[in-house]
């Protein structure tokens, strides 16, 4: 243990106690103080952010001004300015909208499910990965908002009491979507603020300038560290893991439903919810490493992020992504099974179809691609890791975009029709990824991008800290 | 409220350690001595230091517990009341059959009943935790003692408060000297 390494003690089956030892969850020799200093002097900007942050920042804002200019000139003509048409009505908006709320979901399984699995390698990505989610689900949002055409009468999904006498249609899944993405955004808001207010408390203390300690003041909330405090504090954060865990399923299977509750063939499908989950935290790993693989080198890093992390991302990449293959294989074979011609037909058109090319870069993406990483020495090799990511990354945004080209060929013949994106839907997605961007470059700028509280809890005894100890562990 | 011992320009004793073990061990034998009025502060949360303070289980379960039921149970009847008493709509999920007419498509709730409940039991984990630790609090006495900063860094404190019955300055500090601390500071109110 005074190596700082973590070690899961376990019962073998002859009862005698089978160690097996994990990698330092921290590298280097850190102690309370160095670890302090080397995340909160990012966020108090004591040590000066690499040039890298200035040209991320540029680039994210740069395409933020492009999305200023899509959504301006949608709300001056309208949705027509999008390819959306009859068979097709909702093309690149739903497309991007479930890729956008996917990759949030890795962000609540890194922050809540792993840690009640006790994994101590979520530690050092769970914030940034938290803040991901956020605006993730941001990106998410502004498709379906819109895509209504007049975004300014949004409230009319809520149910308010209104002069028309109507009220929302509370059996749709439209409306399940409404309560799930608001609700879902507003509890990772609150799960992520409550890890940072004691991170808030530690740079009040830290910051050099007083503008910096009185707003770092005012978020931290006066947090003094009181036992009688961190008690309750580790209970509302456990409890928040707790119910985050069956919202993050909970919302993707509803996106699902948006999918499954109509009698599309290959949509009505029971299979759709988990398919949906697993492929959402598929494509949340992918991005969970794109952000950490240039955050951990631009910032020194290392001992935080270790080989160790980039290694389990990476598998859990692989394994979902092996889940997800199953889920297309799945497909098929119901349609063969089901022998029902339009199953079996949509399928055919699926791959040889006008959109064919999509399925099999899909294909290539989710499924062949993922492979290297079986490979030890690949999955910690992070250009190879990025790289692997990037190409998942684009093979998830072609699954959602291969479900919605089915509207083209469906039933009836006399109902198909063609669907292509204008360049206003690119303007619009290529915007969110500036939306993205220029918000998680401001959080990397003013807001720890790892939980120095936790990091700390994670050191060697001898360094002050808890090996870990009593992260997610309620009272004996 | 001032103190019976007179002391009310002192909030307490505040003891500082380099270590949570110490910090442990301190709080154990300040127990032991028969006081009450006291609490640790560290850095991150330790469960060792608020079992010795016998602080055992948070309340904030039950909190949110109650939380998430309210929320739950004002979204199932939102949208009951709204969807088949007040407009109803005979459209999915009906249920058709006596004697459970009354409830009617209850199935199709179901998602939106739970994703209130949740939203409920994290905003009332919030607010409940910040109601419950009395905070924000920005002006605490603590923050008085210039090297109580250290608490966010490295170091591990435990303050006896002035309200405590056996509180008396000089003694209370011959004690907790004795407990082989960094340091002792008086903390002004």
């Amino acid at each position: 243990m005074s190596t700082g390494v973590v070690e899961h003690g376990h019962h073998g089956p002859g009862g005698a106690p089978h160690v097996q030892p994990l990698p330092p969850a921290i590298g280097g020799r850190h102690t309370m103080g160095s670890v302090v200093d080397a995340i909160g002097d990012i966020a108090t900007c004591v040590r000066p952010h690499p040039k890298e942050w200035y040209l991320s920042f540029g680039a994210g804002f740069t395409m933020l001004g492009i999305f200023g200019l899509a959504v301006t000139y949608l709300l001056v003509m309208g949705v027509g300015i999008w390819g959306i048409n009859v068979p097709n009505a909702w093309g690149f908006a739903i497309i991007n909208f479930v890729w956008w709320i996917g990759i949030g979901h890795a962000g609540t399984l890194i922050s809540a499910i792993l840690l009640l699995l006790h994994q101590r390698w979520r530690t050092s990505i769970n914030r940034f990965a938290e803040a991901m989610t956020i605006f993730a689900v941001m990106c998410a949002g502004m498709f379906p908002l819109l895509h209504m055409g007049r975004p300014w009468l949004a409230y009319w999904l809520t149910p308010f009491p209104n002069n028309f006498g109507m009220w929302p249609q509370f059996r749709s899944p439209l409306a399940w979507d409404v309560f799930a993405v608001s609700t879902y955004f507003t509890v990772s808001v609150v799960f992520w603020y409550v890890g940072l207010i004691p991170d808030f408390a530690v740079l009040r203390e830290s910051a050099p300038t007083k503008i910096q300690k009185w707003i770092y003041g005012i978020l931290s909330m006066g947090w003094r560290g009181s036992a009688y405090h961190w008690r309750r504090y580790e209970k509302v954060y456990l409890i928040l893991a707790g119910i985050s865990t069956p919202l993050v399923f909970s919302v993707h299977s509803i996106v699902s439903f948006d999918f499954s509750v109509a009698i599309v063939p290959l949509w009505h499908a029971t299979i759709f919810p988990p398919f949906f989950v697993i492929g959402a935290i598929f494509s949340g790993f992918a991005m969970v490493l794109v952000l950490a693989i240039p955050l951990r080198k631009w910032y020194h890093l290392e001992d935080f992020i270790t080989e160790w992390h980039l290694d389990a991302c990476a598998k859990v990449m692989l394994g979902t992504g092996m889940m997800v293959c199953y889920g297309y294989f799945s497909e098929l074979w119901m349609g063969w099974y089901s022998h029902s011609k339009y199953e079996w037909g949509t399928n055919f058109q699926r791959m040889f179809g006008p959109y064919g090319w999509s399925y099999w870069c899909l294909i290539f993406c989710n499924f062949v691609a993922p492979q290297v990483l079986w490979v030890k020495k690949w999955r910690l090799n992070p250009v190879v890791l990025f790289v692997v990511s990037i190409i998942v990354l684009i093979g998830m945004w072609f699954e959602r975009y291969v479900i919605v080209v089915t509207l083209t060929r469906e039933y009836v013949p006399s109902t198909w029709g063609r669907y292509a994106p204008t360049i206003w839907d690119w303007a619009t997605f290529i915007g969110t990824f500036g939306l993205f961007f220029t918000c998680f470059m401001l959080f990397v700028r003013y807001v720890p991008m790892i939980s120095m509280t936790e990091m700390r809890e994670l050191l060697p005894k001898r360094a002050g800290g808890r090996d870990g100890h009593g992260i997610a562990e309620g009272p004996p | 409220m001032s103190p019976p011992n007179g002391n009310d320009r002192l909030y307490g004793l505040l003891v500082e350690f380099d270590n949570p073990d110490a910090l442990v061990a301190a709080i154990k034998r300040t127990k032991e001595a028969g006081y009450t009025k006291l609490d640790g502060y560290t850095p991150y949360g330790i469960a060792e230091v608020c079992d010795a303070l016998g602080f055992k289980y948070s309340e904030m379960s039950t909190v949110m517990l109650c939380g998430g039921l309210i929320g739950a149970t004002c979204g199932f009847i939102m949208q009951w009341w709204t969807n088949a008493i007040d407009y109803p709509l005979n459209v999915a999920g009906r249920a058709l059959m006596e004697p459970f007419q009354w409830l009617d498509g209850w199935p199709s709730y179901i998602p939106i009943t739970f994703e209130t409940g949740i939203l409920t039991c994290a905003l009332t984990g919030l607010f409940g935790l910040l109601a419950v630790c009395g905070l924000p609090r920005p002006h605490h006495p603590l923050f008085n003692v210039p090297h109580f900063a250290a608490v966010t860094r490295d170091r591990f404190f435990m303050a006896v408060e002035a309200t405590d019955p056996k509180f008396e300055l000089a003694a209370t500090k011959d004690f907790l000297l004795g407990l082989q601390p960094l340091s002792v500071a008086e903390v002004p109110t």
